[in-house]
């Protein structure tokens, strides 16, 4: 039996004690509950529908700080039927909501584009609401490599 | 917050009857999510613009409301069918009150 400590080991328990410092004083991270509680807060418990959103994010983003997404949720756009509104949530950031978009028949066609910041690995869900309200659903999962919030 | 806010939008200066013209919009700004922690341990206190506006003619026409979760000078584009000539009214609204307004005008012929 060896009771010596060796250096690599206390290096290595140095380095998780301070990982660990540095991770416990941080806000609690969003999770899944916590988009899914945002989506109930919007919406109740109403049926969400799968397709006409196009939802689209990186695979892999190489930095947290600045990623591209781009939605756009199939629509005719005209003043009887369109698409209200579209939320963007993801669920390993400090705060779940990412983007609230409101559109109206002018806009001609329901897509957007901005930049977001992610502090991890997470997936990105996109709701829409339509003017007749139906609700339909996406989810993406971007892996990131550099974190974005508060590093 | 080291400079003002100053707003870049690009809109097509004329455009066809139904026509769709993408307008892409750009702010710079901090964005100060009120995540970060200065050198002595106090959480920088959140500065984001919350609100960003786009009017034609005085009626509105897309909104988007930002969360701490939008980059640093946030970008944003979207899309608007061309009908009547006129102005473009953009506003983006800050945390302190403040509203940076762009106007952009457009025919359509």
């Amino acid at each position: 039996m060896n009771f010596t400590t060796s250096r690599r080991e206390t290096l290595g328990l140095a380095a998780a004690a301070g990982l660990a410092a540095l991770l416990a004083p941080r806000m609690s991270i969003a999770d899944e509950p916590a988009v899914a509680a945002e989506i109930k807060k919007l919406y109740g418990d109403k049926k969400m529908d799968a397709g006409k959103i196009k939802l689209d994010v990186p695979e892999i983003a190489e930095n947290g700080l600045v990623v591209p997404v781009n939605i756009e949720v199939e629509s005719p756009m005209t003043d009887t039927d369109y698409v209200k509104a579209v939320h963007v949530f993801a669920d390993g950031n400090p705060l779940p909501g990412i983007v609230t978009y409101r559109f109206t028949p002018a806009c001609g066609k329901a897509s957007a584009s901005t930049r977001m910041r992610l502090a991890q690995t997470q997936n990105i869900v996109c709701v829409a609401e339509m003017s007749n309200g139906n609700l339909h659903m996406a989810k993406a999962n971007v892996k990131v490599t550099i974190g974005g919030c508060g590093g | 917050m080291a400079t003002q806010p100053t707003p870049r939008v690009r809109v097509p200066a004329q455009a066809k009857p139904g026509e769709m013209i993408e307008i892409k919009t750009l702010i710079s700004h901090e964005m100060e999510s009120g995540q970060r922690k200065d050198s002595a341990g106090k959480i920088i206190p959140r500065k984001i613009i919350n609100k960003f506006t786009a009017q034609f003619n005085g009626k509105t026409v897309f909104e988007a409301d930002w969360n701490p979760a939008i980059s640093a000078n946030p970008y944003q584009s979207f899309f608007y069918k061309a009908a009547e000539s006129g102005e473009f009214t953009f506003s983006w609204k800050d945390d302190d009150g403040s509203d940076y307004v762009s106007k952009n005008k457009l025919t359509v012929a």
